[in-house]
């Protein structure tokens, strides 16, 4: 009854005050500030906060929390931040592992996630919930655009790898999915493993024409150096994460001339991303990668749905994030039926800038794509 | 499959090991002379790959690095000894566990505070760039090639020094009696700061070698640690011989599981299926190689004398 009353009083005021005034939010956002995959974390975190930064959201309060890539820390996490911090919305989550261990539960408690960067298949299909959502894309969307790429550019026999997880697999599947031809060679490595010597030995042996290779982190810095000292020469292909700006500065000139998928890059030509990239540069001191980028989104999501709707009115708050009403910074998306995005996809190409080691797009490789998986969700 | 890509893998395999070998040295020195369990073996090592990185950036030359590499990690494995280990000898390994554990996450955090998270940049040095043939056809790394040489001549060195010099007389003294050697005037405290600062040099050694072809970061030194632990066991907890076989073994055995596996599991199975079985248990095979290892000798292939 008080709810009741208090929901009433807050009509009122609002109807008496428009524009609605933004109501508080609170967001957790557990995610990998610590060991090896913390590159991406961060910048999903540093994106997140500028975006509430730029924007003036005092509203918005967010509580940080380190799951250090292991499931049952972010699990822990997960509960700590429902049942004592209370939070409406949780985000932040990076590898697909973890993802699958909290998203089920935090939406199953009547509460918001939105993922600012894992999207395993099954949270787009079977499992997908009208509480969660994802701002950046379904696993298999980047891998999905390289298979196109490798069969317009013609290559007939590409060997493909991925680390064995989740969102390795849907890798591998997804270019499958748009690459029907030859295959030299399909290799599952271990995820963190840091010595390539034996897979790369296999790719000379295997007679291929070209390497596909999803490895996110150190793991890609690691491989690309291990690859361009091999001498074995071969075009590489892969989804923005083996080459964004977080590790090329790592990999240094053996990643030039690479090509790579991404819904994003800092060249794309709109004013939310021509801001984007240069308060994070301000900020920061840094480029930008696409994590960056995704963070922003999300937050700039939660901002755009929290001044539309009150996070405590579950179905007007949830019709305010479907909506998408915001400036993203990839250019134009929406939600599909699943809550996931339907966007483009570009090709990219690793050059140099002067100095500094960058993407810059050169094709795009779809338009409005949506993942393969929107037909199996019951919403 | 060729007798080429087979040879090119069994030296992929002898290169890991030789690079688990310079960090389960130090591990097993300072275990078998202090007794002391050192969790904070692989921060050495990070240590290590960090002063390489950022020297070489800095002098444009990655020898200068190495150098630098050695010292910094030498002189921080001795302050880690003097300041914090010092104090752990007489207590159990629990505690031994504990505050070394802790110094894990001083370096990483520390590491963080000052380098951030965002990986550092170091190459190989161009004299060691490109390949080599090998017989059958195939190409090798010449950089890996120098890993092994300098893995051998670590080994040969630590056996000089253990055998045929003064201080190896009293590491093995100090291994067999700590308290006889210190009652005949020998001074324990500093012989203990050399070894644990030479098993730390080993490990940062061992740093900046491998990061060169991997990726220079915090936490880099935490997987090494487990496989170097792996490799001690299975040799034998203090004898730097155990520790050279068990490297070799366990490099071998995880490379070779790691490309024999899944192509034997194509034989019955679809490859994308034989991928990720194959690969799943390539990555158990070590800690079978363990197992089976502690079944027949519960003290490891060569135990030390207790």
């Amino acid at each position: 009854m008080k709810k009741t009353l208090g929901a009433l009083a807050l009509g009122l005021t609002l109807g008496l005050s428009a524009p609605a005034m933004a109501e508080n939010v609170k967001v957790g956002m557990i995610t990998t500030l610590s060991g090896g995959g913390a590159g991406l974390g961060i910048d999903v975190r540093d994106g997140f906060m500028l975006a509430l930064k730029n924007a003036g959201a005092n509203n918005i309060e967010v509580v940080t929390e380190d799951d250090a890539r292991k499931p049952e820390i972010a699990v822990q996490l997960a509960d700590k931040m429902i049942q004592s911090d209370q939070v409406d919305i949780l985000t932040g989550i990076i590898w697909s592992n973890l993802a699958m261990a909290v998203v089920p539960s935090v939406v199953a408690q009547d509460k918001f996630y939105l993922s600012p960067n894992a999207g395993p298949s099954p949270l787009a299909g079977s499992q997908c919930h009208q509480n969660y959502f994802n701002v950046a894309w379904q696993n298999d969307n980047l891998h999905e655009a390289m298979g196109a790429y490798a069969t317009k550019e013609g290559f007939a026999k590409p060997f493909i790898m991925a680390p064995n997880y989740p969102a390795g697999t849907d890798a591998l599947t997804g270019f499958k999915r748009f690459y029907t031809g030859d295959l030299a060679g399909e290799v599952y490595t271990q995820l963190g493993q840091t010595d390539y010597a034996a897979e790369i030995a296999q790719i000379r042996a295997s007679g291929a024409d070209s390497i596909f290779f999803f490895l996110p982190g150190g793991m890609g810095i690691a491989f690309m150096k291990q690859y361009a000292q091999s001498d074995v020469g071969l075009p590489v292909l892969g989804p923005a994460f083996s080459f964004s700006q977080d590790i090329l500065g790592a990999v240094g000139d053996a990643a030039l001339g690479v090509k790579n998928s991404s819904q994003w890059n800092k060249d794309i030509d709109n004013e939310a991303n021509k801001m984007f990239v240069e308060t994070f540069q301000a900020e920061y001191g840094r480029l930008p990668s696409l994590y960056a980028s995704q963070g922003y989104d999300t937050a700039n999501l939660i901002i755009a749905a929290a001044a539309k709707a009150d996070v405590k009115d579950a179905d007007a708050f949830r019709a305010a994030l479907k909506e998408a009403d915001f400036a993203s910074v990839r250019g134009d998306f929406k939600f599909g039926n699943n809550n996931h995005p339907i966007q483009d996809i570009y090709v990219r190409e690793v050059v140099k800038e002067g100095e500094v080691i960058t993407n810059k797009i050169i094709a795009t490789a779809f338009e409005d794509h949506q993942d393969a998986y929107a037909g199996e969700c019951g919403m | 499959m060729t007798i080429a890509l087979f040879l090119e893998q069994l030296l992929n395999g002898l290169q890991f090991g030789v690079m688990l070998f310079l960090m389960a040295a130090g591990l097993t020195l300072i275990f078998g002379v202090m007794g002391l369990i050192n969790l904070a073996h692989g921060s050495l090592y990070m240590v290590g790959a960090f002063a390489c990185a950022v020297v070489a950036a800095w002098s444009g030359s990655f020898w200068i690095g190495l150098v630098a590499s050695l010292a910094a990690a030498a002189a921080a494995g001795a302050i880690v000894e003097l300041v914090v280990i010092r104090r752990l000898y007489t207590r159990d390994h629990l505690d031994q566990v504990l505050a070394t554990f802790a110094l894990i996450l001083i370096f990483s955090e520390g590491t963080r505070w000052v380098f951030g998270s965002i990986p550092l940049y170091l190459d190989i040095p161009t004299l060691l760039q490109g390949t080599v043939p090998l017989p059958g056809g195939s190409r090798y790394q010449l950089y890996r090639l120098a890993i092994i040489g300098v893995g051998i001549a670590v080994a040969i060195g630590l056996y000089l020094l253990i055998t045929q010099t003064r201080l190896g007389m009293r590491i093995r003294a100090g291994e067999s009696d700590r308290e006889m050697i210190g009652a005949l005037g020998v001074d324990v405290a500093t012989l203990y700061t050399v070894v644990f600062a030479l098993g730390a040099a080993l490990a940062g050694l061992a740093g900046a070698m491998v990061g060169a072809i991997q990726s220079v970061q915090v936490g880099m030194g935490e997987p090494v640690l487990i496989l170097a632990f792996v490799v001690i066991v299975i040799g034998g907890i203090g004898s730097i011989r155990g520790a050279l076989i068990g490297a070799v073994l366990v490099g071998v055995t995880d490379t070779m599981g790691r490309f024999l596996l899944p192509q034997a599991m194509q034989l019955f199975l679809p490859p994308s299926q034989a991928g990720l079985i194959g690969g799943a248990i390539a990555s158990m095979l070590i800690y079978l190689l363990m197992a089976v290892v502690l079944a027949l000798k519960p003290r490891g292939l060569f135990p030390a004398q207790a």
